[in-house]
This record gives structure tokens, sequence and C-alpha cells, in this order.
């Protein structure tokens, strides 16, 4: 069993999570103003599974993620002004507006490229363990994905590579379909993937695998703590299925916020969050959950709110920075295609 | 000095320079000649660098990512596709994520992966073995697309692929290449990307070849000036970066054009080439140019099936003779 949190350690994820949340609803409002277009994807009801996992991780490792990749890269240490000027498409956001939402990178905190393609990132992440294994870096490589990617060809060949060549790499496969009471256990038969359990389908590759409830902060730090040490040590890969319920609002085809922006109070009174989203927040959302903990650990509420409004306000500089960040110059476009020079 | 060497031992060679001076080059795969007798100069290289060769499972699609990857941090690997056609299986990896990375990234994250492919007519490889990608691949920016056409152009290339470059390469060889031998300098040299060279100065009409049309159309140049005509030959050696510069002078300095790929005839190498050629040169072309590719079919196994849609030196022969006019 690992080391508990601390409270620092335990305020410290909260303000990640936190984070990402308040940023995430910003977008939706963003959004619906038209202040950016195209498809984009929403990580709320996720964020414990990406803070507890992320925390696991050292400076110098490499994080590849999907199109759902806000918390993720959040998680990490990204600027959230210029993660959203990105997602704007301004030109000093991350990629110089040129990705948007789908494939944000920041090099130095070892998030290399984001593939949008469902399936895409497990390969390139493999290949970026094999890269750490022959130059005996020490380096361990973790990849987050959706439970799709197993209906994906890719996922096979490259966990088959990694199992086969014991690469220091971690699969977590965020399922985000599954009902409260199924997420610690139990039979989940997907609609479209015909295994019984999908990480029954990762242990077929003899790489050991669990199953953990995603909203569980604490569960997710603990076995992601196993997994990467293990990869640390040249033991090579392991798959961890993060169970968590969809969020509501991420039913219809654009995200929307259901029921309103978080409200904290909706930990300690349960009552008080909107009748659509009541049973998920009660019994889903990591934030929600997570608050009773820091609560329970000896925090108050006073405590919680102020680190919110810390946070609140942060977004808002964001969102200003973002907005008033210039665009690309239009024949940019035609720059970069090729890295020119030779290599060092 | 030079000595005569084939194809297949100047690549070899080449990959052996390379392993031996960056240890960053790793080779997955590295079967290189595929089926044919050229096959066992690779053998060599295999006991020589033991841990940098990886034999990896029939998984093009997720091979291809991991090379794309392990170059993304830090490594310069060579992933040997095999036949052309098994690219087919990778391509999601190589169009969609090695291609793009660096443009995405808005300059940030390099890809220098190379991913080699024996493609082309190579004689009873029937319809699924026998296609060249580089035509289709000159659709996906963001790769550099080298054919070389002789043993001396793919030692120089392969090298500057390899170890000089920063972007990802597709690197396409050809069955009937592989035994085709010309002279090679003994040291390790760099051919430059985009640098095109005249394999045969001529002066009443010029054939644009690479690849495997390079050999073909020195044979036909060689056949023509048995009667009297003078063909020059040139080879641009690489489809992206294209040496558009040189091949426009051959053609303002000729007035006549043949342009040959083995690639189908529709939205193929030669069209392309053809297109540039009618924008940029149109005041030089006293004749229409010619095209001489594999027509719209795909590639038949039967030998004189096959022989019929394979852009040989015959058709070159009677192009290069219907321009003069």
């Amino acid at each position: 069993m690992t080391e508990a949190l601390s409270q620092a350690q335990a305020l410290e994820l909260l303000r990640q999570m936190l984070l990402i949340r308040r940023f995430e609803e910003r977008l939706v409002h963003l959004y619906e103003q038209g202040v950016f277009q195209g498809h984009y994807h929403l990580y709320i009801g996720q964020e414990a599974t990406g803070v507890a996992a992320i925390a696991r991780l050292e400076a110098r490792d490499y994080l590849f993620t999907t199109h759902r990749n806000h918390g993720h890269l959040l998680a990490r240490g990204v600027a959230p002004e210029r993660l959203l000027a990105e997602i704007l498409g301004r030109a000093s956001g991350l990629n110089g507006g040129r990705s948007g939402t789908l494939h944000p990178v920041a090099p130095e905190l070892g998030i290399l490229q984001t593939s949008a393609i469902v399936g895409g990132c497990v390969p390139l992440a493999a290949g970026a363990a094999f890269s750490a294994r022959y130059r005996g870096s020490g380096q361990v490589a973790m990849v987050f994905f959706g439970d799709g990617v197993l209906e994906e060809g890719a996922f096979y060949e490259a966990l088959n590579m990694a199992a086969l060549w014991k690469l220091p790499l971690v699969l977590v496969c965020e399922n985000n379909s599954i009902p409260p009471e199924l997420r610690a256990a139990g039979q989940f038969p997907s609609s479209t993937h015909a295994a019984r359990q999908l990480v029954e389908v990762a242990q077929s590759f003899t790489l050991p695998c669990s199953v953990v409830d995603g909203a569980d902060l604490e569960a997710v730090y603990a076995v992601l703590g196993e997994m990467v040490a293990r990869a640390r040590r040249g033991e090579g890969p392991s798959f961890v299925e993060a169970r968590n319920s969809r969020w509501p609002g991420n039913y219809p085809l654009y995200p929307a916020i259901v029921g309103g922006n978080t409200e904290l109070r909706w930990a300690w009174d349960p009552q008080a969050a909107p009748a659509e989203v009541r049973e998920w927040t009660d019994r889903s959302d990591p934030i929600v959950l997570w608050i009773r903990q820091v609560l329970a650990r000896g925090a108050t509420r006073q405590e919680v709110e102020a680190l919110d409004a810390q946070l609140v306000q942060q977004v808002d500089r964001a969102t200003e920075w973002a907005m008033q960040a210039p665009w690309p110059e239009p024949s940019t476009a035609l720059q970069g295609v090729f890295a020119e020079g030779r290599p060092a | 000095m030079t000595r005569t060497l084939t194809y297949a031992q100047a690549l070899a060679e080449a990959l052996g320079e390379i392993l031996r001076e960056d240890e960053r080059v790793v080779i997955f795969g590295g079967g290189f000649a595929g089926i044919t007798p050229s096959r066992v100069h690779f053998g060599p290289l295999f006991k020589e660098f033991p841990g940098r060769f990886v034999a990896p499972p029939i998984s093009e699609l997720g091979l291809a990512g991991l090379g794309a990857g392990a170059a993304m941090a830090g490594l310069r690997p060579i992933v040997d596709l095999g036949t052309g056609s098994f690219v087919f299986e990778a391509f999601p990896a190589v169009a969609n994520e090695a291609a793009i990375a660096y443009y995405t990234s808005n300059q940030q994250t390099t890809v220098p992966v190379v991913y080699h492919l024996l493609g082309g007519i190579r004689g009873a490889g029937a319809e699924q073995h026998s296609q060249a990608v580089q035509a289709l691949f000159w659709q996906t920016p963001g790769l550099q697309i080298m054919l070389p056409g002789s043993p001396a152009d793919v030692k120089g290339l392969v090298r500057t692929a390899a170890l000089a470059s920063k972007n990802p390469t597709l690197f396409v060889s050809h069955y009937r290449l592989m035994e085709v031998a010309g002279p090679v300098p003994e040291e390790p040299y760099e051919i430059p990307f985009g640098q095109a060279e005249v394999k045969r100065a001529g002066t009443d009409a010029t054939i644009v070849a690479c690849g495997i049309q390079v050999p073909r159309a020195l044979e036909a140049a060689e056949r023509l000036a048995a009667d009297g005509v003078s063909v020059e030959v040139v080879d641009p050696r690489t489809l992206v970066p294209l040496d558009e510069a040189a091949i426009l002078a051959s053609v303002r300095k000729t007035g006549r054009a043949v342009v040959t790929d083995e690639t189908p005839r529709s939205c193929g190498v030669a069209a392309e080439l053809v297109a540039r050629l009618v924008e940029q040169a149109w005041g030089a072309l006293k004749t229409p140019p010619r095209r001489v590719t594999i027509p719209d079919v795909p590639i038949p196994f039967s030998e004189p099936l096959e022989a019929f849609v394979t852009p040989g030196v015959d058709r070159l022969v009677a192009a290069v003779r219907e321009v003069l006019g």
C-alpha cells in the first residue's frame, strides 16, 4: 500500500481539480457566446483520475493524451491562459493557434504531441517509452485514452509491443460511461465492445491490470503509484481502467453546463444541487466527493471556498488574457511544415 | 575512390555507416530487400549491431506510430515497413501523426523518423503487393519523399534522411532496383534533399524520371541516341522537397518533355510535374508534354498483363518520338 496523501497534497489536488472545472465551465460559456468554433470535449467528471495519476509522474516523464485533454494539461501544470488562447486559435496559444482544442502540446512538460484520432496516442506513447528504455533514461510514459480506444486496432498493436518489449508505459483507460454502482467492481458490458470487462482484454497481454473507481482520488493515486514505480524499475507496462460516471453535460452533441456551474455547497448540502444533476453530483462528481474528504480531514468550508474563489479569479484573468491575445498572421499558415537545419 | 556496387549493397553500406556514427538510430524490421536475392547484404548488419535492430510483430500501424513517438522523444528510428503496399496498414500513423506533428505543434516537436518501403511492380506481385505510393503521400504534407534511382543516390540520400534531417521521410525503394549496379564512392557522403541531378545531358528532349524509371529512362536515351536523338534525363531524386528549377531549366533548354513515374496516371507524380511545366514553362514547350505511367488499373499477376501496364523502356522511347513530332 502506498503512503497516504498529506493534507497539503490533498488540497493541492483539490486545487487542480477545481481549476480544471472552472476552466471548462468557462469554456462552455465562451463557446455559447461564439468566442470560438469547432467541436470540443470536456473532462468534467473525470478530474480525480487525471490529477491523481499525473501527480505520480516526475517532471521529466512523458504524457500523452487525446481530444479530451484539457484536464491532463492543466494537471501537468500548463498555464491556463496559454491553453485557453490555443483553444481560441490565438497566436500566443500553446501551438500558436494551429491546433485549437485538438492537439495542444507542452514539450517542456513532456507533452510532445496530442493525437485527436481515437487510438492514435497509444503507439506514440509506446514510442516515447521505447526511447526512454533504449536510452536508459529512467523516464516513464503515461498515456490517457477513452474506452473507445479498445475498439481500435492501433491499441492492440501498441499494447502487444509494449508488453513484448517491457516498455516503461502506463496505460490509463478512462471509461467514462459506468453507472456509479459498477465503478469499483462488477461486470460492465460496454455497448460497443464484446468483452465482458475492458480490463480482461488487456489482461490477456500478460501485463498487470487494475480496475479503479475513477472518482476515488486516493484509489487512483494508490494504483498509479505502483504502476509508475513498476515502469520506472524496468518491469514493463501496466494498464488501468479508471471508471467514471458520465457527467450529464457530456450527453448532448455539444457539452452543456447542465444544472449550472458547480457550487461547493453541493458537497455538504446535496439537496442544494439542481434536480437534473443531483444524483450525479452526489454520487459521482469527483470534486464533490473530494471536498467531503478534505473537510473530513480537518479543512474548513471557508478554506475551500477561498481556494475556489482564487481559481475563479485565475480563470477570469486567463480569459481576459486569451481574449486579448493576437490572432496569427494569416500567411504564417504556409510556414513550419518542415523543420530546417541539421539536428543537434 | 568509387567501386561498383548494387543498390542493395550501397544501402547496406550506408546503414552500417549511419549505425556506427549515431547511437540514436534504431532500425525496426530491417529486411530492406524483401524477398530479393539482395536480402543477404543486410544479414551482416544484424550481427554487427545486435542491439540496434528490433524485430517487430506484424503491426504496421502500431509500429509506424511507435516509430514516430520514439522520434519525438529523441531517437532517429528507421522503420522498415516492407512491401510498399503495407504502408496502407500504417496510413494513419504516417499521414495523420508523423506528417502533421511538427506543423500542429507550431514547430516545437520534430519527428525524424524514416519509413522505408519496397514498392513497385516487382514481377508476380499481383494486385496487393505491387503498388507505388509516392503520389499518395505527396497529398499528405509534412513528409519528405525520397526515391533513389541509383546505388550512389541511395547511399547519399539515406544518410541525409537518417542523420541530417529533422523531418519524417518516406523512403521508397523499388524491387527491381535492388540488383541495379553503379559506381559508389567509398567514403560516407550526404546528398541534400531537393537537389535534382542530370543523369544524362541532351538537347532534343527531356525525360524527367525518378526511382526505377531512372535506369529505364537512361536505357531509352541510349536507344534513341543510336538514331541520333539527344535525350536529357533529369532525376529529381526527392519529390518533397522538389527541385523544380532543375526540371524547368532542362525543359526550357530542350523544349520537349516526357515525364515518367511508376504510379497510376491520375493525380500521379507525372501529372503533378506536367502541371508545373504547363504553368511555368508553357512558352518554352514546342510540343505538348507526355506522361508515361501505369494506367489507372490495379497491377495484375500474369506476366504479359503485368508487362503491359508497366511503364517500360519501349513506351518511353515511343513517348520521346511523339514529343519530337
